[in-house]
């Protein structure tokens, strides 16, 4: 699997939500993604980059374009320093929040991408990746 | 709008303004003295579930305040993501376009008339 594209956009406050929005729906259009498939990854990142900020107190979202043989996918990874998940499982599940939102954001996110992976470690961070192949 | 308030939201709106419109419609509402509240999301390109659960909390503050909520022109994109989601906006009534929503409120200002009766 080749990477033909990085980019990083930083994910700090409530304006670069609407920023990250933004930026993927533009990647997501150029790889020629269908417009259910530009909502629902845009919407998986709108969930992760709230979770970012609320959670994890800031970090940034890598965007990558990825090959692999004819398929072309778009690999989003959010990454903070925050104070990490302490049971990822329990915080996957639908209405599980911390936050006082709706508890949707991880389970739900999972639900609207091809391939989906967290790694969470108390007092280092979180670091989530999700990918829709096209 | 006669006794129906229309909100048509045009931008990627950041939570906070979602907060603030949550805040001034409810202001509205009370104002105005309107019975029923459009709002029109035809042109918003994502809901997540921060707009998902505004779109509720406008419904029940509307409704304790005797008016009624309609979220009209939904994207199909979308309603697919909403559900999949896992989102299916409980208590949020929703209808294809403007007219067809002004049509929902009407009657069902019509029949809470007759009900009262």
């Amino acid at each position: 699997m080749a990477v033909l594209q990085t980019e990083l956009v930083p994910v700090n406050s409530e304006s670069h939500v609407v920023m990250v929005r933004q930026t993927v729906r533009a990647r997501a259009q150029e790889l020629g993604f269908t417009l259910v498939d530009q909502t629902k990854i845009v919407t998986a990142a709108s969930e992760l980059a709230r979770n970012t900020i609320k959670h994890g107190a800031g970090g940034t979202l890598k965007i990558e374009i990825l090959n692999e043989g004819i398929k072309r996918g778009l690999s989003l990874t959010f990454e903070d320093h925050g104070p990490g998940i302490p049971d990822v499982a329990l915080a996957m599940k639908d209405g599980y929040t911390s936050g006082g939102g709706l508890g949707l954001g991880l389970g739900g996110s999972k639900r609207l991408v091809n391939d989906f992976h967290i790694e969470s470690q108390i007092g280092q961070g979180t670091k989530v990746t999700i990918v829709r192949w096209k | 709008m006669g006794e129906f308030l229309l909100v048509t939201i045009q931008v990627d709106m950041h939570d906070r303004l979602a907060l603030t419109l949550q805040d001034d419609l409810t202001t509205r509402i009370s104002e105005t003295g309107a019975r029923g509240v459009l709002i029109d999301i035809s042109s918003l390109e994502t809901v997540d579930s921060f707009i998902g659960r505004m779109l509720g909390n406008i419904a029940s503050m509307s409704r304790v305040m005797d008016a009624e909520t309609v979220v009209v022109g939904m994207q199909p994109e979308v309603a697919i993501t909403l559900v999949e989601l896992g989102l299916s906006l409980p208590g949020v009534r929703t209808a294809l376009n403007v007219e067809r929503g002004m049509d929902l409120l009407r009657d069902s200002r019509r029949q809470r008339a007759e009900g009262k009766r």
